[in-house]
């Protein structure tokens, strides 16, 4: 059981206090709108950085994954002193602001200009709902997990924006290909947090962080993955935040061997950098949905570990996603477009329906006492392992087996 | 009433009626998405929060797909998509209708006697939804559900191209 | 005379229904008719947000679940239509509803 000291411990409470002590002599309406312009800044501060310090960190693990050191020449400025590469992305920075922003003659002006900030701004209106520690969630909404793909969803209108504008068969072709790709893997998004909210019974984050408290057997946590159908939701829902976000092996739509940049080929300079900051703000607040559904939050895994505060958890939890996003870019190669969308509609979708099913049984299930509990754990976790099998056995039926030309069989 | 309900009011009847008027067709859609947020935003300001985030996840992020993609497949090139001006009498006859029902709603909506509106807003928790949803209006739900699927498998019939057997396309 | 708030609701979504309606009857470009059509409905369920938000509540989940499920069928209505509109270009190459005109008597 945790105590007082330990939840409300001074470390916990650093954030409130340090706000209070900025904003505590303000009247009641004024420290409100304080209050909150204070945690906007700090939620775009921090993830800013991060978003900084993400491309420095996917270019070195990439580099090191490739037998290679990655960027590690740009100096500090004035004082040319090489850093190992951490001063990069404010060398990236400066060029993308000072690189010429080149608009086709024919294109449309305005939607070309409009495209990189709706995608910027429905990205970040993502982040006001995530808890990012025990008392830091921005905004508190009863639908707040509708709110958060409500808001997902509307990015897409901006792929298309990009594309259209950009009086560019290619890029409208590219940007096409990328819808198809976005609404394709929303439904497994969509269906893989359905047995989330079914099992917490709410859709409010900080209520679903709430519901995956305490501990079995006194220290195994009770966060919703370590359950098969928790399990095969999070991967569901990793799987499809990849492609959300256009990463890799899902990042058809702006790879470069392929239409050149996408639907981003005529955007140079600032907004280049504007959509990128887009794309890796998606990622990081996908990870951040993922860890409030499945991965607890920002509770910690072992009851005596709760010394350390919330937000700390929450940030290892995210680092520990977001290195296995930058793992899977290294690791595997692009999926062509039918091979995507098969896999979205083929597979995915049907495997989150099943485990859809098998949540239900857990929840009708929860009753059951003493060896019906390993007969309730055997049964969905059937329920989950032989729809995949058969599932995957069905969707590569009729590949030959892997013939190799050179390599000696 | 409150200005933010007089700001929304006035940008999503412009978006709405500047969508109509104008003869590029993806302005058109887009200024009609812009319209669809906007009547989220007044659902917000009217307090029902959960019908204001499926407004922008089923009409902002789904239906603006449809009528996207929509607009890109019925055109040959690109001209096709400045509309051309319709007769004048078309217009002039939509106009007049459509200003004689406008002021025939106003007349009604104005000459009723109105209750005094209730001061709070009426509070409805998402929990209460679902079990509204799932307990009285469970067959409304069921039936939805076949609605949705049988338009959509007859949208997908709709649009298919059938390709016989020599591979020739028959729509 | 006054407008309190539930009338001045009601003046929007009559506005909104109107520019719909006139958008419908004007323009010759399916989609454009389709877009009028899906301004009307969206105009029918600000009508029922604001009955469920002024009017005298019965319940009060009535107006919210009502306009759900008109939210639903209205996107399977927009997915039906567009539909018949990229059917219809396939027959005349082009969405003018003046040459739709085969079924005349």
């Amino acid at each position: 059981m945790t105590t007082a000291a330990t939840t409300d411990g001074i470390l916990e409470r650093a954030p409130q206090l340090l706000r209070d002590a900025v904003t505590g002599f303000l009247p009641a309406p004024w420290q409100w709108l304080a209050n909150s312009l204070i945690g906007i800044a700090v939620v775009l501060g921090v993830f800013g950085l991060l978003f900084a310090f993400l491309t420095l960190a996917e270019r070195k693990i990439l580099g090191r994954v490739q037998n290679r050191p990655g960027p590690n020449r740009a100096p500090l400025p004035f004082l040319n002193i090489r850093s190992y590469g951490l001063a990069q992305p404010f060398a990236d920075g400066v060029k993308s602001l000072t690189k010429e922003d080149v608009v086709p003659r024919e294109a449309d002006r305005v939607l070309h200009f409009l495209a990189p900030v709706a995608l910027l701004a429905f990205s970040i209106l993502t982040f006001a709902v995530i808890p990012f520690g025990r008392h830091l969630v921005l905004v508190e909404l009863d639908a707040a997990v509708l709110y958060f793909f409500a808001a997902g969803a509307a990015t897409e209108l901006a792929v298309f924006m990009a594309g259209w504008a950009s009086h560019n068969k290619y890029a409208l072709l590219a940007a096409m290909r990328a819808l198809a790709q976005l609404i394709s893997y929303e439904l497994p998004l969509l269906l893989s947090w359905v047995p989330v909210v079914m099992i917490a019974g709410t859709l409010s984050t900080t209520a679903i962080v709430d519901a995956q408290a305490g501990w079995t057997l006194g220290f195994i946590p009770q966060w919703h993955v370590l359950t098969p159908w928790g399990f095969c939701g999070f991967v569901i829902f990793m799987v499809a935040a990849l492609a959300e976000a256009n990463r890799s092996p899902f990042d058809l739509p702006e790879a470069e061997s392929e239409l050149i940049a996408g639907h981003l080929t005529e955007y140079s300079g600032f907004k280049y950098a504007l959509f990128f900051m887009a794309e890796y703000f998606g990622m990081i607040a996908l990870s951040g949905m993922a860890i409030t559904l499945f991965l607890g939050g920002w509770r910690a895994p072992l009851p005596f570990l709760e010394f350390i505060p919330s937000f700390v958890w929450f940030g290892l939890k995210l680092g520990a996603l977001l290195l296995g996003f930058i793992w899977l870019r290294a690791t595997f190669p692009r999926l062509r477009m039918d091979q995507l969308t098969r896999f979205a509609w083929k597979f995915l979708v049907p495997l989150s329906l099943i485990n859809l099913a098998t949540t239900a049984v857990w929840s009708l299930s929860a009753g059951w006492s003493g060896p019906l509990q390993l007969v309730r754990w055997a049964v969905c976790l059937a329920l989950v392992v032989v729809p995949f099998l058969a599932l995957g056995r069905t969707l590569s039926a009729g590949v030959a087996p892997r013939t190799y030309r050179y390599a000696p069989s | 009433m409150s200005t933010a309900f007089f700001v929304i009011v006035f940008l999503t009847l412009g978006a709405a009626a500047v969508a109509m008027v104008l003869r590029n067709l993806i302005h058109s859609a887009l200024l009609l998405i812009a319209s669809w947020a906007g009547i989220a935003a007044f659902y917000l300001w009217a307090g029902a929060e959960f019908v204001a985030f499926a407004q922008v996840l089923v009409y902002v992020g789904a239906v603006s797909m449809i009528v996207l993609f929509a607009v890109l497949l019925t055109r040959r090139s690109r001209a096709d998509l400045v509309v051309s001006r319709d007769t004048l009498g078309r217009g002039v006859a939509a106009m007049l209708v459509g200003g004689s029902v406008l002021g025939l709603l106003f007349g009604a909506v104005l000459s009723t006697r109105v209750v005094a509106p209730p001061s709070a807003t009426p509070e409805i928790s998402v929990r209460d939804l679902g079990a509204q949803l799932m307990g009285p209006h469970a067959a409304a739900v069921l039936v939805v559900g076949v609605i949705l699927t049988v338009a959509l498998l007859g949208a997908v019939v709709l649009a298919a191209v059938d390709r016989d057997d020599a591979g020739r396309k028959t729509p | 005379m006054s407008a309190n708030s539930l009338q001045l609701c009601l003046l929007f979504s009559s506005a909104l229904f109107c520019i719909g309606l006139t958008a419908a009857l004007s323009r010759s470009n399916a989609i454009l008719v389709l877009l009028g059509i899906e301004l009307m409905l969206n105009a029918a369920n600000i009508n029922f947000i604001a009955f469920w938000r002024f009017g005298p509540t019965p319940a009060p989940a009535t107006g919210v679940l009502f306009v759900l499920f008109s939210i639903a069928v209205a996107a399977a209505e927009a997915a039906v239509g567009l539909a018949l509109v990229i059917a219809i270009y396939r027959h005349q190459k082009n969405i003018r509803l003046q040459e739709a005109t085969s079924l005349k008597g």
